[in-house]
């Protein structure tokens, strides 16, 4: 397997440090070596390849931005994001499985939760022994999670947690759940609270989401919970409303706008390899061709301008300066953009690019499940309407 | 345990290579440099032996430019202890200037064992890890995959034309590891991080004369491929220019 050798019509590497350009060199050859040789298989045979949780471990992938005291890398947020846009790179399950583990699920024990928690539960998810995964999405409230069903009621110094969860990805591998619940009336919003729900708790199942045709080599679960009891110290104690899911919303966020990158670069490498070596009409290859080489064009230009604002947006969020509106921009662009370079792409190799030996189709339907995943398009559209005109229209 | 590593920076083997003006060193303009891959092996090697003796030291030890400070973080973000780097303005120098140079330091320091990589895949010597090992009058090994020590001596299987040869040398010695038991690991996100803290000592250096290199060329564009014919009938003329012309039947 050829070595990837990047995307880089503007010299970014330049803007990256040394230390961040060997985070991303080296997810990068882990990505070549390790998950591009099982991806294909693993994708059609629809599984999630959890041989790989280890290595990736082993790496320092999981909250590789949260720091050292827990077991976790202690790295800056754009070599966080660089190790996004290289797994994603690979496929979208991946980096999913490591957005969801990382920013959904390690970030909001580190940022809600007790020392006891912390200290119980972020070297081990941070070595892979315990795998989480986060349900905030209900059957019948996916753009308004505000309007949740699920209810966490107290019961002596025990929560019994009642509802369920639709979409969870890791949902049947997680050993916990961060389950975000109403601790008070229905209409309450600000009685959400998070929980950290062993999976084998009693009156708690998972089933597998069946006939999906995007992210084959992720998990995605149906969560119930019935009667699950829970002690109090399953509650993180600093979550409180709906703006704690929220947040941790906002980190996965910013890590799918690097994650996008990753997987457009693959289509427009596999793309622009492809267009050199096919040849039709009068021995030339397709690449000689006004028609490929502007569509190549395209690819690229859109491609440059989404690694800029990637790398800016992580700028502001080390400085501490990143708004949220700003990561609804980056996302919404960043995965519209790929979605587009994946298609163009699987296009250009003709039939070919309907074959799984190919990159493009996988990655152009995975980033459909990417597009409406943590806050679709259309909603990070109204977020940024909002946040221009003052007015919500939603 | 205390094991020296050496390591060179190299272009990387994927680099698209262009030669300077005065054609007698590369363009490194817009080249990605790495750590050497044999010398990624001697790295592996010298970290599986401190882990197995449970104590000891790793220190990895670059002679270049200053962008090799670069190739030594990596070593000391795969697990290396402390790194030196002998710096120089010298442009591509020869074997023996470098092994001079590198026996000088290695000399005032305390060892057990010096890892060399077989070669560095930029110039393909094989030249500095023996020169070296003579400067400093210890016994040394070549084209090692596995080795292992007890009671004070090293028994190292050595890579020979279709088989392996075994040997046998006493401490303090140097080896130069291929390919074999020590597939390299990826230095981990957190190696990366504790790298910037580990020591690395920078020294300028001045090389003696060595070879000097008069000119490079790039390797000769590959001919277009000839169809001598089709079907069967093609193939008795196919057996004789693979006899007579390629002649590797
Ligand atoms: C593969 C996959 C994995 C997922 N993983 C997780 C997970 O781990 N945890 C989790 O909690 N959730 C997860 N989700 C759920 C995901 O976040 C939701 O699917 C998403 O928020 C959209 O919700 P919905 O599917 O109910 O669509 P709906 O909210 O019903 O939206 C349907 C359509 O209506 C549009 N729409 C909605 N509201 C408005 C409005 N006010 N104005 C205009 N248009 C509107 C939407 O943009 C969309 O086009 C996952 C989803 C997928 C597909």
């Amino acid at each position: 397997m050829a070595k990837f050798q990047g995307v880089d019509y503007f010299d970014t590497d330049s803007l990256l440090s040394e230390e961040e350009r060997m985070v991303r060199d080296t997810v990068r050859e882990w990505v070549d070596d390790r998950l591009l040789p099982v991806i294909q298989e693993a994708y059609i045979e629809r599984r999630f390849p959890r041989e790989l949780i280890p290595e990736m471990a082993e790496l320092g992938v999981y909250g590789a931005n949260l720091p050292e005291e827990y077991g976790c890398a202690g790295l800056n947020n754009v070599a966080y994001g660089l190790i996004m846009q290289e797994l994603e790179r690979g496929d979208s399950g991946i980096r999913s499985f490591a957005s969801v583990q990382g920013a959904l699920c390690m970030y909001p024990i580190f940022a809600f939760g007790s020392d006891e928690q912390k200290k119980e539960y972020l070297p081990a998810m941070a070595r892979g022994e315990v795998i989480g995964c986060f349900g905030l999405t209900e059957p019948d409230f996916g753009s308004n999670p505000g309007g949740m069903i699920t209810r966490a009621v107290k019961d002596g110094d025990e929560w019994v947690i009642n509802g369920a969860k639709m979409w969870i990805t890791n949902g049947s591998t997680a050993d916990i759940a961060i389950v975000w619940a109403k601790t008070g009336e229905l209409d309450d919003i600000s009685s959400i609270r998070g929980f950290v729900v062993p999976t084998d708790s009693e009156g708690f199942t998972a089933r597998d989401q069946k006939g999906k045709l995007s992210l084959l080599a992720s998990d995605t679960s149906e969560l119930a919970f019935h009667d699950v009891r829970v002690p109090d110290s399953a509650l993180l104690p600093e979550s409180g409303g709906l703006k704690s899911p929220l947040k941790c919303l906002t980190q996965a966020r910013f890590g799918i706008a690097w994650g996008a990158v990753g997987a457009a670069m693959a289509c427009f490498d596999e793309a622009r390899s492809y267009a050199g070596e096919r040849v039709q009409f009068d021995g030339k290859p397709i690449a000689a061709t006004q028609i490929q080489q502007t569509r190549l064009a395209e690819m690229l230009t859109e491609i440059t301008k989404a690694q800029l604002l990637a790398l800016q947006l992580g700028r502001l969020k080390d400085r501490g300066s990143m708004r949220p509106q700003q990561v609804s921009l980056a996302k919404r662009n960043n995965v519209d953009m790929a979605a587009e370079v994946a298609r163009e792409a699987r296009r250009l190799l003709g039939g070919n690019g309907i074959l799984v030996e190919y990159a493009a189709m996988r990655h152009m339907a995975n980033l459909e499940s990417v597009y409406t995943y943590e806050g679709t398009h259309d909603i990070h559209g109204l977020i940024l309407g909002q946040d221009i005109t003052g007015h919500a229209a939603y | 345990m205390n094991i020296i590593v050496c390591v060179k920076r190299v272009p990387d083997s994927e680099a698209r290579i262009q030669l300077s003006d005065g054609k007698t060193s590369i363009d490194p303009t817009g080249v990605k440099f790495v750590l050497n891959p044999y010398d990624e092996f001697a790295i592996e090697a010298a970290l599986k032996q401190k882990e197995a003796a449970g104590e000891g030291s790793v220190t990895v030890v670059s002679l270049g430019g200053p962008q090799s400070a670069e190739t030594l973080r990596t070593a000391l973000a795969m697990g290396a202890d402390s790194a030196v780097l002998l710096k120089t303005s010298a442009e591509n120098p020869s074997g023996l200037p470098v092994a001079r140079a590198l026996a000088g330091e290695l000399g005032g320091r305390e060892y057990d064992l010096i890892l060399f990589g077989l070669k560095a895949i930029d110039d393909d010597q094989h030249a500095v890890g023996g020169m070296v090992a003579e400067l400093l009058d210890i016994p040394s090994a070549s084209a090692v995959t596995e080795f292992a020590i007890e009671d004070g001596s090293v028994r190292a299987d050595r890579e020979v034309e279709g088989g392996s040869e075994v040997v046998e040398l006493s401490l303090p010695c140097a080896l130069s590891i291929t390919k074999g038991a020590y597939e390299p690991r990826y230095p981990s996100l957190k190696g990366i991080m504790a790298a910037k803290r580990k020591p690395l000592e920078e020294k300028e250096v001045s090389l003696g004369e060595g070879n000097e290199t008069v000119r490079l060329a790039p390797p000769q564009e590959r001919a277009a491929g000839r169809i001598v014919g089709e079907g069967p009938d093609a193939v008795p003329e196919l057996i004789r220019l693979l006899r007579e012309e390629a002649k590797v039947l």
